[in-house]
């Protein structure tokens, strides 16, 4: 080869030998395809990828990556990744975890990892279940859900982990879902050209032990009608006929409308998913708990303004050096009072 | 009422003496940290040998004047080797009734005790629980007792200043350290240099510092008040430049200098514990020196992030103390599982739970070895002094890095915050410390290993074609394949216990101190070095055959130790806590060996030891 151009890299080049044990029919196959589908298109070398997990079905994930790849223990991967991003800027880390991994036992690592902005990529595979323990509920899993540990229904109201991200300051938070193929690959490609945290919820099935699990939204009649794809500079339009949209109200508040006479495009919302404060994003990230309002997919905050963790890291070692010059051992064992015994 | 200044005394003269110990003992806000320092920096300086036990309470202000809120710092230094803080105490400086009671027991009879009388009125006798003034009742009769005072004398000579009179009254420790530097004639120069520096940016409150230190100086010498005063001279220790340390300090230096010498990022992953944070405090500072310090959201992602950044390539390092290494177990089983280098730091402290956050303990040494889910052996070592911290940090990295493995550094409360003289190294007589990372895609194998030492390669994450998957599933070995088959999991297991036990191949063999057979060879650990030290050499000076073993290394041990034993009649092994070492020892060697044991938060005293030694002995 005369340049250093990249080789071409393929979908094949990021898969396996490794038989991939998730059950049968699980969306994580989706998910694992999309993703080996978008990692060649991003033009980064393979030695280049580190893929974290922690535990759980979704966590087996980085044994399917033909990357660098980290299983850690039960819900530390961002805490990990932070470790590996910090000495290691230039790699791109994605994390590989689930509704238990990221939100329960290690929701603690998730929000600290977000405020900090730490250039790392979590894929947080949500099926409202606990599938590696066999079904028991989850921190997403909906109020009163009847499962192997909760017979007579959780107790528990659930976390909207799109609204939490938002509210640990991620700069960059996305929701798609596992058999929206084409609108996960996008969604994917603006995460990987995010510099700073990236946060995208996975909205996936586990056919085993909560089958349906996103019904109300993967249906084929249900998507259009319960689902609103955001997309940047476009209007907050949704239903079948693309009739209904979502409007500022005087108060701040929003509401829906249908579209027609009364309103039209021009009374809607324009989405700004680079808006620098992060009020916008949270208001749409609740609209799904409200009757008659869609679930929003698609990127709701892109703001990458923020300086990465590990940039400030490195930048400050380097500016410490500039200043004092660059450490002379023999000095610092000497510094300060010293005396000879002769 | 000071009299001193009243009565007729003979003119002062000087006295060459061996050794003395002091302790400066105040409200914890009285500077007390501050003042014993700066003496231990300045006798240190002069060429003694030193050995110091700051004690301080949990509480950061306790309510001033109480019992639980007395803070001290008791210094021996010495013109021979010192090996401890010494039992009993020359000098006790005691700032209020609190401190005088707290204190009182260890001052010797006819010992000089200096009280600042101002603060012996009604008030603060009850907040000491007093119900007479000991000044005045003859209950300190035994005593030499100076009764200064000190808060009076400290506002005279600052009132100029215009300062109102509780930051007058913040200078009066400096009032008390001015006379000791007399009493021991000592120079004031270090601390004027100190005040200098520290406050460079308030230079009133300098001023005051330094009026103050003087005060207490010129007070002595104008009213003659001690009749004499002492010399001590400097040491004979081996030759070279000293400083003087605390063992967290001689830490952080050892791993900035392991980083160096395998040219490797020093990366810490910590969240603050008492009494380990001075060691991030310290590498905070040394960025130029490329050290990457995270202040991690807890325990646990200190822990973790430190696996993070040795699977990425830098020498990775938590730092912590019991409760904080409960919390890292699960993550130091990562370590384990995924043999990557990395060093754990636990300063002791009492527990268990919170325990005795300040106070010094041994209780972690089966934690250490033992205390993690299922077969997960890692090397452990001990520091026996301050100054042996540097040393410890530099082997455990060598370790760590030669054998892929986590490796434990055990030292506690009163190594942290103890200081003593550090015989500065030459750079160049640190051995390198060699890395190799593996590059070669065509001959990798993640868990193929070093037939010699057992080690599986390292290479990280940006290497070109030696993409691979680790995590803490069981895996083959070699290819390092998630593996499930029960005899490739015995071999496993039996592996990574192979690697760990090898390394008593590469530690130096114990050799005793002392006589190399005999009647009774006591085994130490840690921190309690110097007391069996100080123990050890009057017994043998009267004839009886003893042998002192500490040991550095507790995972493995070293391989002659079980032959050494089988030299002496008895085995003694004093620790502070329940008899731990005891109790491996006696199941490894299967030897009757006796336990000494203190759980005061407090270390041995030489007399404890010798008393016990004397109990075995029968004499």
């Amino acid at each position: 080869m005369t340049t250093a151009a990249l080789p071409q890299l393929t979908k094949k080049d990021f898969q396996t030998d490794q038989e991939v044990r998730w059950c049968p029919g699980c969306g994580d196959y989706a998910i694992l395809s999309a993703v080996q589908s978008v990692f060649p298109e991003l033009g980064i070398p393979r030695e280049k990828f580190v893929v974290v997990s922690g535990i759980g079905c979704s966590s087996r994930f980085p044994y399917y990556m033909n990357t660098y790849g980290f299983h850690s223990i039960h819900g530390r991967a961002p805490a990990v990744a932070t470790g590996i991003k910090a000495v290691r800027p230039d790699l791109d880390v994605w994390v590989a975890t689930g509704d238990g991994d990221a939100l329960a036992i290690g929701g603690n690592h998730t929000i600290h990892m977000l405020r900090r902005n730490v250039g790392i990529k979590v894929l947080l595979f949500n099926n409202r279940i606990y599938g590696l323990t066999k079904g028991q509920y989850s921190p997403t899993s909906e109020y009163h859900k009847v499962t192997k540990s909760t017979p007579y229904g959780s107790p528990d109201r659930p976390f909207n982990p799109i609204s939490l991200a938002i509210g640990s300051e991620a700069t960059f938070v996305a929701r798609s879902v596992d058999v929206f193929q084409a609108h996960l690959k996008d969604t994917l490609k603006h995460a990987a050209v995010h510099r700073g945290s990236a946060f995208i919820e996975i909205l996936q099935n586990c056919n085993i032990f909560n089958n349906g699990a996103w019904e109300g939204i993967t249906e084929k009649d249900a998507r259009s009608e319960h689902v609103i794809q955001l997309e940047h500079g476009k209007p907050l339009v949704f239903g079948k006929n693309r009739d209904k949209g979502i409007r500022r109200l005087a108060d701040g508040d929003i509401e829906v409308v249908p579209l027609g006479d009364k309103y039209t495009e021009k009374d809607l919302i324009v989405h700004d998913a680079h808006h620098p404060r992060a009020s916008y994003a949270f208001l749409l990230s609740h609209m799904e708990h409200r009757p008659g309002f869609p679930t929003p997919i698609g990127v709701l905050r892109a703001w990458d303004d923020l300086p990465r963790y590990e940039d400030v890291m490195n930048d400050q070692l380097k500016e410490v050096t500039a200043k004092k010059g660059r450490g002379d051992l023999a000095k610092l064992f000497r510094a300060g009072d010293t005396w000879e015994v002769k | 009422m000071s009299t001193l200044a009243e009565t007729p005394l003979a003119k002062s003269k000087r006295e060459v003496i061996e050794q003395a110990v002091i302790r400066f003992a105040g409200d914890s806000g009285d500077g007390m940290q501050i003042t014993g320092s700066q003496f231990t920096n300045t006798v240190a300086l002069y060429g003694n040998d030193i050995a110091t036990f700051p004690d301080y309470p949990a509480e950061i202000r306790a309510p001033a004047g109480t019992l639980p809120g007395v803070s001290g710092y008791q210094l021996h230094f010495s013109s021979s080797e010192v090996y401890t803080p010494g039992d009993a105490v020359d000098v006790l400086i005691a700032m209020n009734p609190a401190a005088l009671k707290m204190n009182l027991a260890d001052l010797k009879a006819n010992g000089i005790l200096i009280v600042n009388s101002d603060a012996f009125k009604e008030g603060d006798l009850r907040k000491a629980q007093m119900t007479s003034n000991p000044l005045e009742d003859h209950s300190l009769d035994k005593y030499r007792l100076f009764s200064v005072e000190a808060q009076r004398l400290t506002r005279a000579a600052l009132q100029h200043l215009g300062i109102d009179a509780k930051a007058m009254d913040r200078c009066k420790n400096f009032f008390a350290l001015g006379m000791c530097y007399w009493l021991y004639n000592r120079s004031m120069d270090p601390t004027f240099r100190w005040i200098d520096e520290k406050f460079s940016k308030k230079p009133l409150v300098a001023e005051a510092n330094k009026l103050a230190l003087k005060a207490g100086y010129s007070y002595c010498e104008a009213t003659e008040a001690f009749q004499v005063s002492y010399e001590i001279p400097p040491a004979k220790l081996e030759k070279g430049f000293y400083r003087s340390l605390s063992g967290n300090q001689a830490l952080a230096l050892g791993f900035v200098t392991a980083a160096q010498k395998s040219g490797l990022t020093l990366f810490l992953g910590s969240y603050p514990i008492t009494p380990a944070s001075d060691i991030l405090h310290e590498l905070s500072q040394y960025k130029n020196f490329g050290v990457m310090t995270f202040q991690a959201e807890d325990e646990i992602a200190a822990m973790t992030s430190t696996i993070g950044a040795s699977y990425a390539g830098a020498l990775a390092l938590t730092t912590t103390s019991g409760p904080g290494m409960a919390l890292k177990t699960e993550a130091m089983g990562l370590a384990v599982m995924t043999e990557l280098p990395m060093v754990i730091v636990d300063v002791q402290r009492g527990g268990p739970s919170t325990g005795l956050p300040t106070k010094t303990e041994q209780a972690d040494l089966l934690q250490a070895l033992f205390g993690r889910n299922s077969e997960a052996p890692i090397p452990v070592l001990a520091a026996s002094t301050p100054a042996d911290c540097f040393w410890v940090a530099v082997e455990a990295c060598r370790i760590a890095l030669k054998y892929m493995v986590p490796v434990i550094v055990l030292t506690d409360g009163y190594l942290a915050n103890g200081s003593g003289p550090w015989r500065i190294p030459e750079i160049e007589d640190i051995p390198a410390i060699p890395v190799s990372f593996a590059t070669d895609p065509a001959t990798y194998e993640p868990y193929k290993r070093d037939p010699q030492t057992l080690a599986r390669p390292w290479a990280v994450p940006g290497t070109p074609g030696l993409e691979h998957r680790i995590g803490g599933l069981e895996k083959k070995d070699g290819s390092g394949n998630i593996n499930y088959e029960p005899l490739n999991h015995e071999n496993m297991v039996r592996i990574r216990a192979a690697k760990v036990a090898g390394i008593a191949q590469d530690i130096p063999d114990a050799v005793p101190e002392g006589d190399a057979e005999g009647d009774l060879l006591i085994i130490g650990w840690g921190s309690t070095c110097g007391s069996i030290t100080a123990a050890v050499k009057p017994q043998r000076a009267k004839g009886r055959r003893i042998g002192h073993v500490h040991l550095r290394h507790l995972n493995p041990l070293p391989k002659n130790l079980g032959e050494v034993m089988k030299r002496y009649k008895k085995v003694l092994v004093p620790e502070l806590n329940m008899g731990q070492l005891l109790w491996v020892l006696r199941a490894k060697y299967l030897v009757d060996a006796i336990g000494l044991n203190k759980i005061q938060g407090r270390p041995f005293k030489q007399n404890e030891l010798e008393v016990k030694i004397e109990e075995l002995l029968g004499v």
